[in-house]
């Protein structure tokens, strides 16, 4: 077996020199009633070829997204990543690689660690970010409980604005530890207002920007309402692309940022593994989750790089720790570091305008199809459209007609009957004028 | 010895200094050719960002040197061996990289009609069937995006089913030699923690585990083999003494891979246990992360998995993506950890039934040889045999003047990436080495010989080199106290000192 | 002046009149290593004896900090926000913690003196 260096004759000396004369003398301590002395029922061992060709099959049962016109957003983003950035990754010293706790022969990952970390706190204008979690939705509930811990309050507001897998996440993560955690309806239109829900026990309020369904809102006075209640403002950035197109959450207020860093160097994976953002201030750093990588210097004086304040984790603090997280998300944040690298910030606001360009070029050619309006004022390279009729059965029609549509507003809010007309369109750079015709002859189509 | 001083650049070699992109960058200089965006009138508002970014601009030629020259600095397995305990490093199989990229599972967005996307929810099926079949489990959640959010996983279930019986509860139970992971995910769902001691054999304490179960205990988490690398003889007894009081049995998996295909823990009495594909089934560690863990449940718990579920239905599979029963709720956006599935898939296939047993069975010889060959210089912590994994203390450096700490920089000068190091708690000094299946032979007698030529050393007295180093690695011993005090997070950003200044 | 006394968490109290500065001794420094930072209470936080006051980190280990009295916070060391190391320099005066308004004065009477701290240290040992 390809994978299995040892060979009979080793396997031999080793017993012999262990002083047993069989493997299953290893085992012994396993009670007998457990002992498995058949092989489990499954498919014997296969070689490459054969592995291949299975999941290939396999593979081939599914709608490539690139291979179609496809407006999938809501939380993950189609981009298109260079090519050096797959290169990179699958360097063994990268891809095959441990956690930096030895720092000596980790310099490479603790390197591009700060790095990641000083571009997440640059984009977001935060003073500080961490080495990734496992994703945006769970980096949302760890905002909340950080908010908690520092305001010494256990309420927590949640924008209808935020992406339900997100809501979801965070009040499934914070059910047990006697948090109040209100999530407000739909904020279809982009016009709620949590001011006069926060209290004297809200330890934070969090939106997302832009919303779930595309809106921007200038969250300056939402920020001061926080502040003035002594509440945390947290916010949620699910396209992290948006960033390069709009003030920086930390310039309008916010305390904590978090988001999903999908959309730069790593692909759409049907949903994982993704890269959860997370930026905080300085005040608050002893209370931030996750892995820290700090510069230092080596008994000659040399700059280096350590994981640090690892004090908060697990692997120390335990049971008070600031959360039990042990992995984080590196070769995603590595191709996210790299992606931004090769941008840089000019590239990277010219990426964002050629996504919201390309935006305003599809709402232009959907508006003007009869019955079809969209919903939004402001967005980003994302909106909410509003169809005559259920957008999920015209969403199923046209992926017959291989044409990947969009996002039914009802796939993520089952129940909601006020959305079932709504369908949630994204663009990125990738999206050619070809591929928005199709769309916009494919609605007109389906439509009645 | 490197770097500084030798050469005018500060170069040694093959080993280049290489500074942060951000002392590189320069304006009007990018790696990505993009299209010139359409003239259009803007739909911003208000928060259209007036400030240019702040990031430096780099060519792409200049970004490959730069992480080629940093990925220089890094030790991995395909390099050689790390015998890390409780990690189970094991050779990461290029197939699964190649597999995860085929645009049919690599360029699926989540949120597709699921019409479009059989073949994903194929794989997960099926990924899910082989985890079950494994651990002899009847159901499974494949959400939970790493071992840890495993341990929630399974800890939430167990709430949840406790508070739908109307008896919360209040403890649970964790060895004293347990992962940091175990009592942090119990305090997550707010049970008090209480440790348990482990005896004179380096297994949990029955009698001591016995006293305190009462019905206030909702769960005991356990590892096993544990984390002294040795199988829980009384786990059985255990199991039914933690039923008998009403309360769930919790296993860690993280050391599965001394039982693939020879034990399934179902038949060892437990209700739920969580996998890390990226120990056991070779999904690669990437530096630090992403992994997954996918978690198995009893009849008892699974109606409380979390979505999303991979269901059949009756025109091909489907996502449950709500759930209007007793799911506990979701873990993660979206559906878990597509593209480590795949990577797991690839390598279960590849090894089959046949394979997984000799994998469990390789991995358990070669940590039982480790042992053996160094049992007269190095002796165990406790009496052999050991399963996969085998832990040493620093008792024989006891009046050497080196620790357990410089005994491992010593190991880097080397060429090899330290054991685990303090971890357990139980022992003094803790060295606990996993070698794994994929080492040959030849791998772990050199690694012998190198431990034994290292501890002799020490034995004879030659602290200072054991307090120097490691001299040979890309930086010496780094100041973790400065690192501390003065916290550094990013470039350009001053001391991260929280408080008022 | 002052009278010292000991805890076998290997905490100091030094009282004057009633008002009791608390530290951790030589010992406790010398265990836990290089200090690099000390999470102090509230001034105005009250503590019964025994519970946990304080928290002091090295770089891989924390420890709790307990009360060894009861008392209210009145102050906290400033300096150990810019200089943690003062802990591990002078355990004993500068790197002291907080200050306590004692409510108890028996129980102060019932710690260890200097001597039968000495003791109890070497029997560790």
């Amino acid at each position: 077996m390809r994978y299995l260096p040892l060979t009979e004759t080793d396997r031999a000396a080793m017993l012999n020199a262990i002083g047993v004369s069989s493997i299953d003398d290893l085992f012994d301590d396993v009670p007998e009633s457990a002992r498995l002395e058949r092989l489990i029922d499954l498919p014997l061992h296969a070689g490459e070829m054969e592995v291949e060709r299975d999941l290939a099959a396999m593979a081939s049962r599914n709608t490539a997204a690139g291979s179609v016109p496809s407006f999938l957003g809501a939380g993950a983003y189609r981009h298109h990543i260079p090519a050096t950035v797959d290169h990179l990754i699958q360097r063994s010293e990268f891809l095959t690689s441990y956690t930096p706790y030895q720092p000596e022969v980790s310099q490479g990952t603790l390197q591009y660690l700060f790095e990641f970390q000083t571009q997440v706190a640059t984009i977001t204008g935060m003073d500080v970010a961490n080495a990734s979690m496992y994703d945006g939705a769970t980096s949302c509930a760890e905002a909340v409980l950080m908010a908690c811990r520092v305001t010494k309050r256990h309420g927590a507001i949640l924008s209808g604005g935020l992406h339900p897998h997100y809501s979801d996440v965070t009040r499934t993560m914070t059910r047990f530890g006697g948090f109040d955690v209100q999530v407000q309806p739909p904020d279809l239109n982009g016009d709620e207002t949590l001011e006069s829900s926060i209290a004297g026990t809200t330890a934070c309020v969090v939106v997302q920007y832009p919303s779930c369904f595309g809106h921007i809102s200038d969250l300056r006075p939402l920020a001061a309402a926080c502040h003035q209640a002594g509440a945390l403002l947290i916010v949620v950035v699910t396209e992290i692309v948006a960033l390069g197109a709009l003030t920086a959450p930390g310039d309008l207020g916010a305390d904590i940022v978090v988001g999903e860093g999908q959309s730069l160097g790593n692909a759409l994976n049907f949903g994982g593994p993704y890269l959860g953002l997370f930026a905080a201030r300085n005040e608050h750093v002893r209370q931030m989750p996750g892995r820290l990588c700090g510069e230092t210097t080596d008994v000659e004086g040399r700059r280096g790089y350590v994981l640090t304040l690892s004090t908060r984790e697990q692997h120390i603090r335990r049971e008070k720790a600031t959360s039990n997280i042990c992995t984080n998300s590196g070769l995603c944040a590595l191709a996210f570091c790299i992606h931004l690298s090769l941008l840089g910030g000019e590239g990277f606001a010219r990426l964002a305008k050629l996504n919201h360009g390309n935006a305003v070029l599809l709402a232009e050619q959907l508006s003007d199809i009869p019955a079809v309006e969209i919903v939004n004022d402001t967005f980003f390279n994302e909106f909410t459209v509003r169809l005559p009729q259920p957008a999920a059965a015209v969403v199923r029609a046209l992926a017959a007609k291989k044409i990947l549509a969009g996002v039914p507003v009802s796939r993520l809010f089952p129940g909601v009957a006020s959305v079932d007309n709504l369908l949630l369109v994204a663009t990125t750079e990738c999206t050619v004028q070809g591929s928005r015709d199709a769309l916009v002859a494919g609605l007109r189509g389906e439509l009645q | 010895m490197t770097g500084r001083g030798d050469t005018a650049t500060g170069n040694r070699g093959l080993n280049l200094i290489e500074p942060l992109i951000f002392e590189q960058g320069q304006p009007g200089r990018s790696g990505v050719d993009l299209p010139d965006a359409p003239t259009v009138k803007d739909r911003l508002g208000a928060c259209k960002r007036s400030e240019p970014i702040d990031l430096p601009g780099l060519a792409e030629p200049q970004v490959i040197r730069h992480f080629v020259r940093i990925s220089r600095n890094n030790y991995s397995i395909d390099a050689n061996m790390y015998p890390l305990g409780s990690c189970t490093m094991k050779h990461n199989p290029r197939l699964n990289e190649k597999i995860a990229r085929l645009p049919g599972f690599a360029d699926v967005h989540p949120l597709q009609p699921v019409e479009t996307v059989q073949g994903a929810l194929e794989l997960i099926d099926m990924l899910a069937r082989w985890i079950k079949a494994l651990t002899g489990m009847p159901a499974v959640a494949m959400s939970p995006g790493a071992g840890a959010h495993g341990e929630l996983c399974g800890i939430m279930a167990v709430r949840a089913a406790l508070e739908d019986r109307g008896d919360p509860r209040k403890r649970v139970l964790v060895p004293d030699s347990a992962h940091g992971t175990n009592p942090a995910t119990a305090a997550l769902c707010n049970y008090a923690v209480d440790s348990v001691p482990s005896d004179a054999r380096g297994r949990i304490d029955l009698a001591a585990l016995k006293n305190k179960l009462d019905t206030d205990v909702a769960a005991i988490m356990l590892t096993n083999p544990n984390t002294c690398g040795l199988f829980e003889t009384d786990i059985l007894e255990i199991a039914d003494a933690v039923h008998a009081v009403g309360g769930f049995f919790y296993c860690d998996g993280a050391n599965f891979n001394a039982l693939v295909g020879r034990v399934r823990p179902g038949d060892l009495g437990i209700d739920t246990m969580h996998m890390n594909l990226h120990k056991t089934f070779s999904t690669p560690h990437g530096g630090g992360g992403p992994g997954a863990g996918p978690v198995v449940f009893s009849e008892a718990l699974a109606p409380y998995a979390p979505v999303p579920r991979v269901v059949h239905g009756d025109e091909g599979f489907e996502l449950v993506e709500e759930d209007a029963g007793k799911a506990f709720g979701r873990m993660k956006a979206f559906h878990g950890q597509m593209g480590m599935f795949v990577r797991a898939m690839a390598y279960m296939k590849s090894h089959g039934a046949d394979g997984l047993r000799q994998v469990a069975e390789d991995s358990v010889l070669a940590a039982n040889y480790l042992l053996a060959e160094l049992e007269d210089i190095l002796p165990p912590s406790y009496p052999g045999p050991c399963m996969h994994e085998v832990l040493f203390d620093d008792n024989v450096l006891n009046d050497s003047g080196v620790t357990t700490l410089d005994l491992a920089k010593a190991m880097i000068d080397e060429g090899y990436h330290p054991m685990t190091i303090y971890f357990p708690l139980i022992v003094h000094g803790a060295m606990l080495t996993e070698p794994t299946e994929t080492e040959s032979k030849e791998s772990l007698d050199q690694f012998v010989a190198t431990m034994r030529a290292l501890v002799e050393r020490a034995k004879a007295g030659d602290i200072q080199s054991f307090h120097d180093a490691p001299r040979f690695a890309p930086t010496r011993r780094l100041d973790e106290t400065g690192a501390a005090r003065q916290p550094i997070l990013r470039w350009g950003g001053g001391y991260a000192k929280d408080a008022a200044e | 002046m002052s009278d010292v006394k000991f805890t076998e968490e290997h905490e100091w109290v030094a009282l004057d009149g009633d008002i009791g500065t608390v530290g951790i001794t030589d010992y406790a420094q010398d265990q836990l290593g290089d200090v690099v930072y000390v999470e102090l209470p509230a001034v105005g936080a009250e503590f019964t004896k025994g519970e946990q006051a304080a928290v002091v980190e090295s770089v891989k280990a924390a420890s709790e900090i307990y009360a060894p009295v009861s008392g209210a916070v009145v102050e906290v060391n400033p300096a150990l926000s810019d200089n943690p190391a003062l802990v591990n320099e002078s355990a004993m005066t500068d790197g002291w913690f907080f200050k306590l308004r004692i409510q108890e004065p028996s129980e102060f009477d019932e710690l260890m003196d200097e001597t039968a701290y000495a003791t109890f240290v070497e029997d560790l040992d």
